[in-house]
């Protein structure tokens, strides 16, 4: 099957690939660009695991064709940190131990740093069901909810 | 698969007819990429409608009525004050679709034409009274959303027709709408019953108009005239209440399936209707609910 | 073994809580989990399988999947090693299907291919004939005498004569005269209880890396929860010695016991060595809820007996599990751990274990425990609500301490099951008010928790960091737990002990991480070996004093003189003993390996509230305390966050969360969208209490916590959506259609 070429930026970066159709954004970003901070964990839209931005808006890599990437601006987990300086989300998520095992953190990162943005002062209820796409199954939430509530707190008042 | 991007709709119905095969029209993807990857459906061509003009745009009409664009998301349709002021139903009916990220790329159209039983927005859509234009190769006509789904999965859109517009009719004064599902979770999950519910009222509450749609519990989303004639020149008391749920229950023709039993559905479905018409009713006497 | 060196109180480290070692890792997407492996050269591996609950394989034709461009190998059974025997061969038989196709879902055939599209258009092209075979996925209709028989071979000798084959093995304990004790009773209450199958749901699924060549050697990289019994498998499954396949484990997206065994590992090697390429496999979901591990579903009757004082006279049990279509559902645990909390005179349970036509079920944390306490400590509410005593009262009065003779045996060490009731009874939530439709519900429950096999090295560097080396994949933060003891003991800062999960070759074997026992055990042999180190620091110390080893004590991070007469010398800080260690006797490493046997059980007891809405059946949890025994907690924070992901497992397994198959025999929801895990707007927050009762089995008193953490909440939920409901809820899950058929079948008795 003939590949087709594209072009778009990821992480501020300009990048260009060739793909075959049935690709998805995920596949591109893992098999063709080296970026495996996005995980498959259902491939069907349901765990948030593959979450990244496009043009700002929260989406689920695996449910948008590497076709479709064309002249988009695309952010994934790897591009959070600014050089050696993590984002307060993961700094947060570190100090409150907001992981155990870590497979679905890149993508709650990626949605929460997607929240705080349009909403920088969200209730609890908000974060939940603004999160409600991104599963984990080690925390129960709890110390995930309290480092997006935390963080948001600290970059209110450092603003 | 061969993939396209044409920029008018036009071109979209002239490459959706002369192709063989499978063909799926590419907005949002929820449904598409899923079918694709779990092998459901790999479509021999798909035609993404993204890069024809205006497809993004939220527009009000002269009549004071509105034009969703095919491929304006949920989440652009929840930031869009105005429309959520006049039709708050259906926008939480298009807002209760899958997580934040699913709602940065599902369509109004997308899950009309994905022909599900349990599609959240069309029973709202069909109680507001919405229709889309189809453009196939005669030219484009105007099809009331009731009539697009034939059976779960299908259309009656044929060959070489394509939607390339939602048409939201105008609120028009004391009117209001309202929908709800029941799911097991909180968010991400499909319908087990949906109902929709549009109301207008005279100036001393009095119910005048009324449509109700269900979801989830027949082939296809069902208009329940009975249930709004319940409920027709009334204020909602009790008595208008449970005409509706009963009414709402006996039009159910459900399965009994993974998601929920026969009985359970009925039942909710009145529930629903209940609970869905006080919200209509207290959105048309200007209650901020 | 003994532990003379034990240390409860005074830690410097240990009871902190600083950021994980692999943190920076996990938060930038820079962590190497199973999918994430890429190699030159490397094939995509995908897998066929059977679409049929229970079927013979009468052919296999792979010559169109061959012939399309960029296939590189296909393989099928007769790929794999021949003449197994016991647990590898139904690992075997489960990896890849032999003559029958036992459940859907099952493999039978799979592709190397040079991208995962092709290899995925390649599995299309098999054409695999089936002479389809009757079914059956329920566990009592599996044990019924007109059932499908799966394999007449498989039932042990332990299965008393008379029962159907697919009966494989029988579990029967207890003591006492159990019938004596109910008509002592004044109250007896007999109930049947039915679970269904729930997944262990890890984000993750299964993935893995593989190169093997004809001379026998391999390398595999997976996300396991235990890579040297990865190795023992694999390289029995395809032929090759345990030696020459070199198992590296990734970091691990959850596991929860159900990466304690192997998928596609075996596959990936013997299309690796087909092709002569690496081969990486990774499993899709549908394929994770169709082929891999969930747990058993059940079918339990239990009986007790209680006193108008609360005392419980008898207790009676029987657990019926059917674990898919091999042996292994853990119901001899089911019926070891039902009554455990309670001090019994009479007791009896008696499990079986079933087969069916599902897939292979794998551990689940605290397996077969969960739905044992669900039945068992909803017969005590329904007794404590008949007899109108208070449910905790009623447990304290009851609860098994320290000398108990166990309902499984043995005489329980000192334990803490107590002092979580006291704590659960003492906390805000056991007596905050309720609002209208809330119910509130309590339980206990108990795990063994697990030893196992340990090895564990760590080497000192000439600057004074440390390197430790252990066996047991991090799956929630266990660097940190072993770097807080190793420092703990070095007296070094934690910081600067770099801690890495070993590969196969380069440690001594390592157990699986499950049976809660990373922290215990691991961290029993982190603090042996570090102790080992410490004495060899002391010597060399000594030496350069010129003093008896015996003369050197280790305190805060540097060899001392023991006394006035040992000698007057200044602390020797361990940095300026390893600056010179090449020339004053050689490198100084600690070692550790042993078989740790006193794990240390643990119980905990669970406060819910929930609210029902009667209209639809629909359940909201809104109010959740977990109170559970550490013994010692390490690391508090990792401890609370066991403690609050246990219940929340819990809580989508009362709820929602259940395997549903069809008439066909086929699974139904196989996908996250209708296997219903919580989402975090179901959920409250979920407070923890941390009771320390020390083990006296570890030096500093460490309990595994991983486990118990799911056995409460079953029924602690259970109870609460039957007090908020008014009806008695026996089915698990509680989902709205099953709480709305028992409100309406209530109020038509009523």
């Amino acid at each position: 099957m003939k590949k087709i070429h594209v072009s778009t930026t990821v992480n501020g970066e300009n990048v260009e690939y060739l793909c075959d159709p049935r690709e998805t954004v995920l596949d591109v970003l893992r098999d063709r660009l080296n970026l495996t901070g996005a995980k498959e964990g259902c491939g069907t839209g349901d765990c948030g695991a593959c979450s990244v931005t496009v043009d700002d808006r929260l989406v689920c890599s695996c449910l948008m064709l590497g076709v479709e990437a064309e002249g988009k601006n695309i952010a994934t987990v790897e591009g959070m940190a600014t050089g050696e300086k993590l984002h307060p989300l993961q700094k947060k998520f570190i100090e409150y131990a907001a992981l155990q095992c870590g497979i679905c953190t890149p993508g709650i990162l990626v949605a929460a740093k997607s929240l705080l943005e349009k909403n920088p002062d969200p209730t609890e209820t908000e974060v939940r069901y603004w999160l409600a796409g991104n599963l984990c199954r080690c925390t129960g939430y709890d110390k995930i909810i309290r480092a997006v509530m935390d963080t948001a707190a600290d970059m209110r008042e450092a603003s | 698969m061969q993939y396209h991007s044409p920029t008018s709709f036009e071109d979209a119905a002239a490459l959706a007819a002369e192709a063989t095969g499978v063909t799926r029209f590419l907005a949002g993807g929820t449904d598409v990429l899923v079918q694709l990857r779990a092998d459901i459906t790999t479509p021999d061509t798909l035609i993404d409608i993204k890069k024809i003009p205006n497809v993004q745009a939220i527009s009000r009409s002269d009549d004071g009525g509105w034009t969703i664009g095919v491929a304006v998301s949920g989440a652009e349709m929840r930031e869009h004050k105005e429309l959520g002021q006049d039709w708050p139903g259906l926008v939480e009916a298009m807002d209760l679709i899958g997580s934040t990220q699913v709602q940065g790329r599902a369509t109004l159209v997308g899950n009309l034409c994905n022909g599900s039983p349990a599609a959240d927005s069309v029973p709202a859509m069909v109680a507001a009274g919405a229709s889309v234009s189809v453009t196939g190769p005669q030219g484009t006509r105007q099809v009331p959303v009731a009539d697009i789904p034939v059976s779960p999965g299908r259309t009656s859109l044929v060959q070489g027709e394509v939607i390339s517009a939602v048409h939201i009719p105008a609120r028009g004064s004391n009117a209001g709408d309202a929908y709800l599902r029941f799911i097991p979770r909180t968010e991400m999950d499909i319908a087990v019953v949906g109902c929709a519910i549009n109301v207008e009222l005279d100036s001393n509450g009095i119910i005048t108009q009324a449509r109700v749609s269900l979801g989830a519990v027949a082939p296809t989303v069902l208009l329940v005239p009975e249930a709004a004639d319940a409920i027709i020149g009334s204020a909602l008391d009790d008595g208008a209440l449970d005409k509706l749920a009963k009414a709402a229950s006996a039009a159910c023709n459900p399965i009994s399936d993974k998601r929920g039993t026969v009985e359970f559905r009925t039942h909710v479905a009145g529930v629903l209707a209940k609970r869905a018409a006080k919200i209509a009713y207290a959105r048309a006497q200007g209650e901020n609910t | 073994m003994a532990l003379d060196d034990r240390k409860t109180t005074d830690f410097k480290f240990v009871g902190t809580r600083p950021d994980r070692p692999d943190g920076l890792d996990k938060v930038t997407g820079r962590a190497l989990f199973g999918a994430d492996a890429y190699a030159p050269g490397m094939l995509h591996g995908a897998i066929v399988r059977s679409p049929h609950a229970h079927a013979r394989i009468v052919r296999i034709d792979t010559s169109k999947a061959e012939a399309l461009d960029g296939v590189k190998a296909v393989v099928t059974r007769a790929d794999f090693a021949k003449g197994l025997s016991g647990e590898f061969s139904f690992v075997l038989e489960n990896v890849m299907a032999g003559e029958k196709a036992l459940y859907d879902g099952h493999a039978v055939a799979a592709i190397a291919a040079s991208s995962a599209l092709i290899a995925r258009d390649a599995v299309k092209l098999v054409e695999v004939e089936y002479e389809i075979l009757p079914h059956v996925t329920d566990v009592d209709a599996a044990m019924a005498q007109d059932a499908p028989v799966l394999n007449a071979s498989y039932a042990d000798a332990s299965v008393p004569a008379g029962h159907h084959p697919n009966v494989v093995r029988y579990h029967d304990s207890g003591h006492g005269d159990v019938e004596a004790g109910f008509a002592e009773a004044d109250l007896v209450i007999e109930d049947s209880f039915k679970t269904e199958a729930t997944h262990q749901g890890y984000i993750e699924p299964h993935a893995c890396l593989a190169t093997l060549g004809a001379d026998g050697k391999g390398e595999l990289w997976c996300s396991t929860q235990g890579h040297w019994i990865a190795q023992k498998t694999c390289a029995a499954l395809v032929g090759i010695e345990t030696s020459q396949l070199r198992v590296t484990a990734s970091e691990i997206g959850g596991g929860f016991g159900g990466k304690t065994t192997v998928f596609v590992e075996p596959v990936a090697l013997a299309l690796s060595r087909k092709a002569n390429r690496p081969v990486k496999v990774v499993m899709n979901r549908s394929e994770v809820f169709r082929a891999t591990g969930p747990t058993s579903s059940t079918s339990m009757d239990i009986r007790i007996g209680m006193k108008k004082d609360g005392t419980i006279t008898a207790a009676e049990g029987i657990y019926r599990l059917q674990g898919g279509a091999f042996p292994g559902a853990p119901m001899e645990f089911s019926a070891m751990c039902g009554f455990a909390p309670y001090a019994l005179e009479n007791v009896r349970q008696v499990g079986y274990d079933v087969i069916s036509n599902r897939p292979k079920q794998a551990a689940y944390r605290a397996p077969g425990a969960p739905m044992a306490s669900f039945a068992v400590e909803s017969v005590i509410d329904e007794l404590c609500n008949k007899l109108g005593l208070d449910p905790i009262d009623t447990r304290l009065k009851n609860a098994s301490r320290e000398g108990t003779k166990a309902s499984y045996g043995p005489r329980f060490a000192r334990i803490g099951l107590v002092e979580t009731l006291e704590a659960a009874k003492a906390h805000p939530h056991y007596s905050a008010p309720l609002e209208p439709g809330q119910g509130r519900g309590v339980s206990c429950g108990f795990w063994f928790n697990h030893g196992g096999e340990t090895s564990v090295s760590m080497s000192l560097s000439e600057d004074g960091t440390c390197q430790l080396a252990v066996g047991t994949p991090d799956i929630g933060g266990s660097r940190a737990s072993m770097a807080l003891m190793a420092a703990e003991v070095l007296g070094i800062p934690y910081e600067n002990i770099r801690v890495t999960i070993a590969d196969t070759a380069t440690l001594g074997y390592n157990d699986v991480s499950h049976g809660s026992r990373v922290t215990y055990a691991s961290g029993l042999a982190t603090i042996k070996a570090a102790q080992d180190a410490v004495a060899k620091l002391s010597k060399r110390a000594a030496a350069k004093w010129g003093i008896p080893e015996d003369a050197v004590y280790w305190e805060d991070g540097c060899a001392k003189p023991s006394g006035a007469n040992a000698g007057n010398f200044d602390p020797l800080p361990l940095a300026d003993i390893t600056q010179n260690m090449g020339a004053t006797g050689g490198p100084i490493s600690g070692h550790f390996e042993a078989t740790p046997e006193g794990a240390g059980v643990s119980f905990g007891t669970h406060i819910v509230d929930a609210e029902v809405d009667p209209e639809t059946g629909k359940t909201a949890v809104v109010r959740y305390t977990v109170i559970q025994d550490a013994g010692k907690a390490i690391h508090p924070t990792y401890v609370e966050g066991q403690f609050q992901g246990g219940a929340a497992q819990g809580i989508g397994w009362a709820l929602n969360e259940e395997y549903v198959y069809g008439e066909d025999g086929r699974l139904q929801n196989s996908i996250f969208l209708d296997y219903r895990v919580p989402v975090a707007s179901d959920l409250p927050m979920i407070d923890t209490v941390i009771v320390e009762v020390p083990n006296p089995g570890h030096p500093y008193g460490v309990r595994g916590v991983g486990e118990t953490g799911i056995v409460p909440p079953l029924a602690a939920i259970a109870n609460a959506v039957s007090a908020a409901a008014g009806v008695r809820l026996r089915h698990l899950p509680m989902s709205p259609p099953r709480i709305l058929a028992a409100l309406k079948a209530k109020a038509h008795e009523g």
